[in-house]
């Protein structure tokens, strides 16, 4: 069996046996489930609404996906993505707002920077935490995510909402810091689905991370350290160095989901609206086998899934959109028995953990 | 700040602090066995979901009155512990790693209970009202007298017993203890049944001791702020109770103060930043700022035996 053969067999068993678990429970339940899975993909694939949405969730995923896996590939657990992609979407928002009337040429490179850089700096925190005091990155970035959130909801609560508006969102950013949907030069794609330049962002993301770990000195010794930690040191890398850097690189590409939901889909930041895509990140991660084809992937499977549970939601007698998260948990549970699975064979583990 | 100290600011604390105290210290028994706990949440939820769904069919169905709600509370401990199961056989039998799985665990959960509630009771994830008669006992007196029966009954456990010996030196050094005939694994699955139980049971009263339905989600976190008290608590029974006391009380202050707390200068707190108390002490301790708060050695590795 060829490496690529291989690498494409076991995410889909995964898939598969995650498809026929959750068949049998809407089996259960009472339901049929080719009519659920029918529902579920089917309206995900339909044409302009159903690609262009699934496009749409596919990015965000995709970013977080790529930051979950980055910090993998120097044996870093990011479960902070979530907080990392909720600073940086209210920093974008303030740099929208705030610089509104500058020209658009300035005002959306200072707005990704923005996103870009807070995303970075509050994955740092947690890799300082653990270059400098040895204290676990998983426990520090799931506190960092509910502190993320609380902080964000103050700012926008306190300083930056509108008065007398009863959401809590920000006031909207100036109009030269949208970017361009779909709809504005792909012809026929309705301008009403909020896929947009991000997308293509992601995309090249995936071939900047591509090139950045596998093709320059950088990438080399966050997958060195990542890969064997004590032989790095021996080699002359700083690990301490490498955590924070993959840490801040990591958060960079969470951030980037801010620049999708603010400046290309709702103009402003809403608490709240993420749609748990720093925690779906990992799973995309970890079914993409950590590389960024496969993360694009996992992240269309994802996104697909989150679309279409919409209608499930809405047409199925007992089954809700819950099958889409259910069908998730199941995916990284196989995926997390694979990774034994190849242990088992005598080859290395998908991903190596430093310790405590 | 002089009114902030009443009675039932007290009250309310002591049963905030509940469900974070079982589930802390269900993940004390899986954590100092060396099992990494981040699914704490997600056996919350099963506990929370099950309870109030056993609760509603023994009250409606099988007409049990005031039994229903202990029947309940024994379903959520059983679902703590069939989550705790699975969770088990992938970390310790299959060796996957303790992260990944308990972070699938979790989201599982975010998903089973409003699959369930949409089947079962077509609703959107939540299930009926339970009579308020028949949910259980939320005296704090007499929940505080129950919870300090626990701690002590635990700390006797993890301090006095053999078992608790083998408990901690499978979780420090697992090979020595391997060595000294002590089987790992069969003490590493009671760590983590155990925390299934206790997580279980904690968020049975979240639903129906707290509240009187299970809504979704409706654990919001506290599976992660109990985890956040075990490293507060550096991994020892006492001091994790008063954690999940500090962190309960944080709870029932932005609960109360409804927006913002007054200082006496007049200038005012906002919630969001009482809410973030026990996760910034939590970095803070576990950076070893105060004191410090050294985890068991072996946290998070799985045992392989030597050949």
């Amino acid at each position: 069996m060829t490496k690529l053969a291989r690498d494409l067999l076991f995410p889909l068993i995964a898939v598969v046996a995650a498809f026929i678990v959750g068949g049998i429970l809407i089996l259960l339940v009472g339901d049929n489930p080719i009519d659920a899975y029918r529902l579920l993909l089917g309206s995900a694939l339909s044409w302009p609404d159903g690609i262009g949405y699934t496009l749409f969730h596919a990015t965000p995923l995709i970013f977080t996906g790529l930051a979950v896996l980055v910090g993998f590939r120097c044996g870093l657990f990011n479960i902070g993505a979530e907080g990392q992609l909720y600073i940086a979407a209210f920093a974008t928002a303030w740099v929208g707002i705030t610089f509104a009337n500058l020209t658009p040429w300035l005002l959306v490179p200072f707005c990704f920077a923005a996103a870009i850089f807070s995303g970075a700096f509050w994955a740092a925190i947690p890799g300082v935490l653990k270059a400098r005091f040895g204290s676990h990155e998983v426990i520090n970035t799931i506190m960092l995510n509910f502190i993320a959130v609380a902080l964000v909801s103050y700012f926008t609560q306190y300083h930056y909402k509108v008065p007398g508006d009863p959401i809590m969102e920000t006031a909207t950013i100036g109009p030269g810091a949208h970017i361009a949907r779909f709809g504005k030069f792909v012809p026929g794609f309705p301008e009403r689905i909020p896929l947009n330049l991000a997308f293509l962002l992601a995309l090249l993301c995936c071939l900047l991370v591509y090139v950045f770990l596998w093709r320059t000195k950088w990438g080399y010794e966050i997958r060195a350290t990542g890969s064997n930690p004590s032989a790095a040191e021996y080699g002359g890398i700083s690990i301490r160095k490498q955590i924070v850097f993959a840490m801040a690189v990591s958060g960079a590409l969470a951030g980037m989901v801010g620049i999708n939901d603010v400046l290309g889909y709702r103009y402003r930041y809403y608490d709240g609206f993420s749609d748990n895509y720093g925690f779906t990140g990992i799973a995309v991660a970890l079914l993409g086998r950590n590389h960024p084809v496969g993360v694009i992937l996992a992240a269309l499977l994802f996104a697909a899934l989150q679309h279409g549970g919409i209608y499930v939601d809405g047409f199925s007698e007992h089954v809700t959109k819950d099958i889409v998260q259910v069908l998730q948990g199941i995916i990284i549970l196989f995926v997390a028995a694979e990774a034994f699975f190849k242990w088992l064979v005598g080859r290395r583990p998908l991903f190596t953990r430093l310790r405590a | 700040m002089r009114d902030l100290f009443t009675l039932s600011l007290i009250a309310s604390t002591i049963r905030l602090a509940t469900p974070l105290v079982l589930a802390a210290l269900g993940g004390l028994f899986s954590e100092r066995s060396g099992v990494i706990n981040i699914a704490l949440e997600g056996k919350m939820l099963a506990g929370a979901f099950t309870a109030a769904a056993v609760t509603y069919a023994a009250d409606t169905r099988f007409h049990m009155g005031n039994a229903s709600p202990w029947v309940g509370l024994l379903a959520g401990m059983i679902a703590g512990l069939f989550i705790a199961a699975i969770y088990a056989v992938t970390c310790i039998k299959f060796k996957a790693d303790q992260v990944v799985s308990g972070a699938a665990i979790n989201i599982l959960m975010l998903g089973i209970p409003g699959f369930l509630s949409g089947a079962f009771f077509l609703s959107s994830g939540s299930t009926p009202q339970l009579p308020k008669d028949h949910l259980l006992p939320q005296s704090p007196v007499v929940i505080a007298v129950a919870i300090l029966v626990l701690v002590a009954a635990i700390w006797y456990v993890v301090y006095k017993t053999p078992f608790g010996l083998r408990l901690r030196s499978v979780g420090e050094n697992p090979e020595a203890a391997d060595a000294a005939g002590v089987g790992v694994s069969t003490i590493r699955y009671s760590g983590v049944l155990l925390a299934g139980v206790l997580a279980g049971m904690g968020g049975a009263y979240l639903s129906i001791g707290q509240s009187s339905l299970f809504t979704r989600n409706m654990t919001a976190g506290r599976g992660f702020i109990a985890l956040a008290a075990l490293i507060f608590g550096k991994w020892r029974p006492v001091q994790t109770l008063l954690a999940c006391l500090l962190f309960g009380f944080t709870e029932a202050v932005s609960i109360q103060m409804q927006g913002a707390v007054k200082l006496p200068s007049g200038e005012d707190i906002p919630v969001q930043f009482i809410q973030m108390v026990p996760y910034v002490l939590t970095i803070v301790v576990l950076a070893g700022f105060i004191g410090s708060s050294r985890p068991p050695r072996a946290l998070g590795i799985p045992y392989q035996k030597e050949k």
